[in-house]
């Protein structure tokens, strides 16, 4: 028999809050972590903020050793290993100690890339003839897997241990793939999540194909705002999410906190065919998708209370709430709750459907949908789809019973994870 | 510099990668790297790199290959500052 899987654990380190308790006072003050950069001014980019995790680089012992912390160069492991350990924790769960590992538990920890700034540290070693001079790290920095590797060695997982990488959709596919591994019983429990590097080297692609905001650079909170008639694309960001999916089972025996059930969900790809294409989904795979996801679920379209929308703030916001619109054959004032985290962060690449996950499973455990900040302008073309309501700009308390995310991400690939209060 | 100096040099340089702390409180010339102060093998190259800055040295790779315990490196470093 399938296994009923559940969250037990959740960790984050986002632009606007690290750890759980200052995400969630973020999201309900719609606090903003989008900030001027001046790195990236210097190196003239044209959008000037970013959104990256305000670290305190003092607390990094809890998390590394010092041996761990020489010649370390990696953001997007330092993000992912302090989710990481925070949501195994947030769990009750403890590292496994002795000699062998926990051979039930496991990590699908995606990436974009890894310790790009090692990378490039590395490279102009490299070109000035100091090879031998990369140190003992340099592979294990920079190596895609190098999240799943650094969690699972301070765990000592012994199932599964992997990195994933499916763009922005990287976060939403982990925990679907640790789904279906503990619904199919090959792992008790899987620490699921998603990270991403932060700086000018994983920005600057997106900086050069003018899909960022470069119009906001004097206004940072402002320069987010997706679903309003003046988005004008996105701001970059970084961080990471995690959570533990859990064996229904393994934790009511270990009398764990629950958070939420995931019914079920669906990845697929638009095949780049259809109007998709490398930067830009299928819609018929997009709406695909959720009905499909839907139907995995065992639930109804209806039964959706909120969405955690991709919405990035560029053109294809109206298209996304459009699909969304078809695909559960809802409008107007019968359409979902919808939000877009991506205002109060911007959008985290690799990390950005895993934050947003997090940031869905507070909002569905605990009853209210953050604020939409920056649009009070909203997009004409969405509001012909669905009414205003659907998009509240002030803290909304609500219960909330199931909840859907959906991300899309570069190479046409989408997923889309249904939530349910666990009762 | 006499043997005695060089091995405290040593022990300093090597503190931070021991895993096994009484060994390193009796560090001697017949101490081993790997099988004595338990030092990851792939940190080897990181304990090497630091010998050269502390020591203002080249070690090339085939004396690389010798220093595995304190005897070998402290030759090596002998060597290397005598040529140099």
């Amino acid at each position: 028999m399938e296994r009923r899987v559940v969250i037990t654990g959740l960790g984050v380190v986002a632009p606007n809050g690290v750890g759980l308790e200052n995400f969630r006072s973020a999201l309900k003050d719609g606090r903003s972590g989008i900030q001027f950069d001046q790195q990236l001014a210097d190196l003239q980019f044209s959008c000037q903020v970013s959104g990256t995790p305000p670290i305190n680089k003092e607390n990094l012992n809890e998390y590394f050793t010092d041996l761990e912390l020489r010649n370390f160069n990696s953001t997007g492991i330092m993000y992912g290993v302090i989710a990481g350990l925070d949501a195994w924790k947030d769990a009750g769960l403890e590292p496994s100690d002795g000699e062998n590992p926990d051979w039930d538990s496991g990590t699908i920890f995606g990436a974009g890339t890894s310790g790009i700034e090692k990378f490039r540290e590395s490279i102009y070693k490299i070109d000035a003839f100091q090879t031998r001079r990369l140190g003992s790290t340099a592979v294990s920095q920079t190596m895609n897997s190098g999240i799943s590797a650094y969690l699972g060695g301070k765990l000592g997982l012994g199932n599964q241990v992997t990195t994933n990488s499916s763009a922005c959709t990287t976060g939403t596919e982990s925990i679907l793939m640790a789904f279906d591994r503990i619904q199919a019983g090959k792992a008790k429990r899987i620490l699921a999540g998603s990270t991403s590097d932060s700086g000018p080297y994983i920005w600057a692609g997106f900086d050069a194909i003018k899909v960022c905001n470069y119009k906001s650079n004097d206004d940072p909170e402002k320069a987010s705002r997706p679903m309003s008639a003046s988005a004008a694309g996105f701001v970059p960001g970084s961080g990471a999410g995690a959570l533990v999916i859990e064996d229904l089972e393994s934790a009511l025996a270990r009398n764990a906190k629950i958070y939420c059930e995931i019914l079920g969900g669906n990845l697929n790809s638009g095949g780049q065919r259809g109007g998709g294409s490398m930067t830009a989904p299928n819609s018929t795979a997009v709406q695909k998708c959720v009905k499909d996801a839907i139907f995995e679920a065992g639930i109804k379209a209806k039964d959706i209370d909120y969405i955690s929308g991709h919405l990035t703030a560029t053109s294809k916001d109206s298209t996304e709430i459009q699909n969304l619109s078809i695909a559960l054959n809802r409008s107007g004032k019968n359409f979902p709750y919808i939000n877009s985290l991506k205002a109060l962060t911007g959008h985290c690449l690799s990390a950005a459907a895993s934050i947003e996950c997090v940031a869905a499973v507070l909002q569905l455990s605990e009853n209210f949908v953050a604020p939409n900040i920056n649009c009070d302008n909203l997009n004409k073309e969405i509001t012909a789809i669905i009414d205003a309501e659907c998009i509240p700009q002030n803290l909304l308390e609500k219960e909330i019973n199931i909840a859907a995310k959906v991300s899309f991400g570069f190479g046409d690939v989408n997923g889309c994870i249904i939530f349910k209060k666990y009762s | 510099m006499n043997k005695e100096e060089a091995i405290q040099k040593l022990k300093e340089i090597v503190k931070p990668y021991v895993k096994n702390e009484d060994a390193l409180a009796n560090i001697n010339e017949n101490t081993d790297f790997i099988n004595d102060l338990n030092i990851n093998s792939a940190n080897l190259v990181d304990v090497i790199l630091d010998v050269e800055e502390v020591f203002d040295i080249e070690i090339d790779a085939d004396s690389m290959e010798k220093m595995r315990d304190v005897k070998s490196a402290l030759a090596v470093i002998e060597e290397k500052l005598t040529t140099k």
